[in-house]
């Protein structure tokens, strides 16, 4: 394990640092005094594990491809852009566009949202990303979504607080949202269909969720134990034959 | 002055707002530490800062900062500035040298009243006389800005990185309760020092990030009641429109905020009944202020200052609160840099307002 105090250290001269340690093989970097140093992680290659303290700046882990990154703190824009495999966790909230065009890997964040959360995000057969976030989200939720699966549960909100804003799957033309409680079919994209979430969908959640709840210290039980609606595009590639005429 | 850049470097404009709602004083050193830690939003061609009471001794005047290209340009502005102003004292903005700032104009400040006679004659308050000078200035008077023009409030900005401009005015030994700060990536305008933010008339400074795709519909309203746009940005036609909503027509700030980012037609639809025919009424009346575009500002004010997103947020915006303390910034870590643990922290809805407002001041922002 090597650990960094990167009070004041240029993003650049961090993730050089980073990427130097891990390419000679070091399992376990943790990071200690970061606050808004960009890119982190990003096309780190593994098996890695990076463990942030502090507020890591945008676009953290993006294009990261089989490493674990814990966030001590609240993520800012953009965590996860383009990722390819492995696994974020984040024990805070987190801002915008997060997970934008994730093709692999886990994005857990145990807090609220910002807008346009899973924006672009997609799937191929069984490289199916997943996001889950605990509190609530901004709008435009699983915008353009493509693939893979976001889950949104809503948790420790304040009374009156939406656990979604408007603008829900405008775009999405695959992959699937589950959210905790009701959505009003105002909030969603013309494209999309509410349904309530049936036993098949509620194992698979399960599923999805008990390793989510383990990092958090969620109870499973408690999570499970509440309505979920589940939104999926009703055609699929409407725009295939855009050009075909 | 108006020089173009030849290069292009991809990024995005930081901005950064801090208020001491007591009205105590702090000194520019952690507005220059927040901004410089988005240091690689901007690429060097524009930096600056608003500074609210910061001229205790000359509150009652109007703080003019200008901009000169030479010396014939001062001459002229100048003699213009004593026939229309009691001048009590005009002096050089005190600067250092920093390697990164080059170019620089002449910087020059004035502490003025209207002259009386004069004023009278023009039968106009004093602020709208003040605001006249200052569009006869920028629009007549070849190689001469007008920088700011409020009371008890200067603005401080040129071509280079924040914290090179911080450094080259001397922003540490200015105290104000309320800074404001802006990096710059100029996108469709070029970086000169005119151009670079805040932009500002009378009380008023905007910082700005993002775009305004409505700009053309903005000037051309903006224009038939008497601004004029001429710092070739996109920003200042912000500025007016807050200037011409909140002081002239005296609009409260939450239907000017229902103007110039209104909510979606589809979000009135489900609105009661009261508050969708204000919403309708404002669009209807006021549909050329609308803000389109991305953008994230800050509204600077000697009572306090407004945040606001476009509606749909295509720009960051982050607030946190501490004491008596209210940080706004692009991103949450240039907050912490200078207050690490605030007690609450939280990013606004598009189209949703934070509002700053100095103890004991009202809510209508005249």
């Amino acid at each position: 394990m090597a650990v960094i105090d990167a009070r004041g250290i240029y993003y650049r001269d961090l993730n050089k640092q980073v990427k130097e340690l891990v390419d000679a093989g070091e399992r376990k970097v943790v990071l200690n005094n970061i606050n808004g140093q960009r890119y982190l992680g990003d096309g780190l290659k593994g098996p890695a594990r990076l463990v942030i303290n502090g507020t890591p700046g945008n676009d953290l882990a993006a294009f990261a491809s089989d490493i674990e990154i814990t966030v001590n703190g609240n993520g800012q824009d953009g965590i996860g852009n383009t990722m390819n495999d492995g696994k974020i966790v984040v024990h805070g909230d987190a801002g915008d566009i997060i997970g934008y065009a994730m093709r692999g890997g886990k994005i857990y964040i145990k807090g609220r949202v910002g807008y346009r959360v899973g924006i672009h995000m997609k799937g191929y057969r069984d490289k199916q990303p997943t996001i889950i976030i605990g509190g609530s989200a901004g709008d435009f939720l699983g915008e353009y979504m493509a693939g893979g699966r976001l889950i949104l549960l809503g948790l420790g909100l304040e009374e009156s607080e939406p656990v979604v804003g408007n603008h829900v799957g405008v775009g999405m033309h695959g992959g699937v949202i589950y959210i905790r409680g009701e959505v009003k079919p105002y909030q969603v994209g013309l494209e999309v269909k509410v349904f309530e979430a049936n036993e098949d969908d509620k194992r698979e959640l399960r599923n999805l969720l008990s390793d989510y709840c383990q990092e958090f210290g969620y109870d499973l039980e408690e999570v499970m134990n509440a309505q979920f609606s589940k939104l999926i595009p009703v055609s699929s590639r409407p725009y295939g034959n855009l050009y075909a005429y | 002055m108006r020089r173009i850049p030849e290069e292009k470097i991809m990024s995005g404009c930081a901005i950064s707002g801090i208020l001491d709602r007591k009205g105590r004083r702090f000194s520019g050193e952690e507005i220059i530490k927040s901004i410089a830690l988005m240091h690689d939003r901007s690429n060097g061609l524009g930096g600056g800062f608003a500074a609210y009471g910061i001229y205790p001794e000359y509150k009652e005047q109007y703080a003019i900062h200008m901009f000169y290209d030479d010396l014939q340009a001062k001459e002229e502005v100048e003699d213009f500035l004593e026939r229309h102003f009691m001048i009590s004292l005009a002096e050089e903005i005190p600067t250092r040298k920093v390697k990164a700032i080059t170019n620089s104009p002449l910087i020059w400040r004035y502490f003025v009243l209207p002259d009386q006679h004069k004023l009278e004659q023009a039968n106009l308050s004093e602020d709208d006389y003040v605001a006249r000078c200052v569009f006869k200035i920028n629009d007549q008077y070849r190689g001469a800005f007008v920088v700011s023009s409020g009371k008890n409030m200067g603005v401080f900005k040129g071509v280079g990185y924040p914290e090179d401009i911080g450094e080259f005015y001397q922003l540490e030994q200015y105290e104000a309760y309320l800074w404001t700060a802006h990096g710059r990536f100029p996108t469709n305008t070029p970086g000169w020092w005119g151009g670079a933010h805040p932009f500002t008339l009378l009380d008023w400074s905007i910082v700005h990030n993002g775009e305004i795709s409505s700009y053309g519909a903005n000037k051309r309203y903006i224009e038939m009641f008497g601004y004029k746009c001429t710092m070739m940005t996109d920003t200042e036609v912000i500025t007016y429109l807050f200037d011409l909503l909140l002081r002239k027509h005296k609009l409260p700030l939450e239907l000017v905020v229902k103007a110039v980012a209104a909510p979606l037609w589809s979000e009135i639809d489900r609105m009661g009944e009261k508050e969708k025919k204000i919403a309708s009424g404002i669009r209807a009346v006021y549909g050329s202020t609308l803000l389109n575009g991305p953008f994230s500002i800050i509204l600077g004010h000697k009572n306090g200052f407004v945040a606001l997103n476009d509606r749909i947020k295509l720009r960051p915006l982050v607030c946190a609160e501490d004491g008596e303390r209210l940080y706004v910034a692009s991103e949450e870590s240039a907050i912490r840099e200078i207050c690490p643990e605030p007690e609450k922290v939280w990013a606004p809805r598009g189209g949703e307002p934070v509002i700053g407002l100095l103890e004991g001041s009202s809510e209508e922002w005249l």
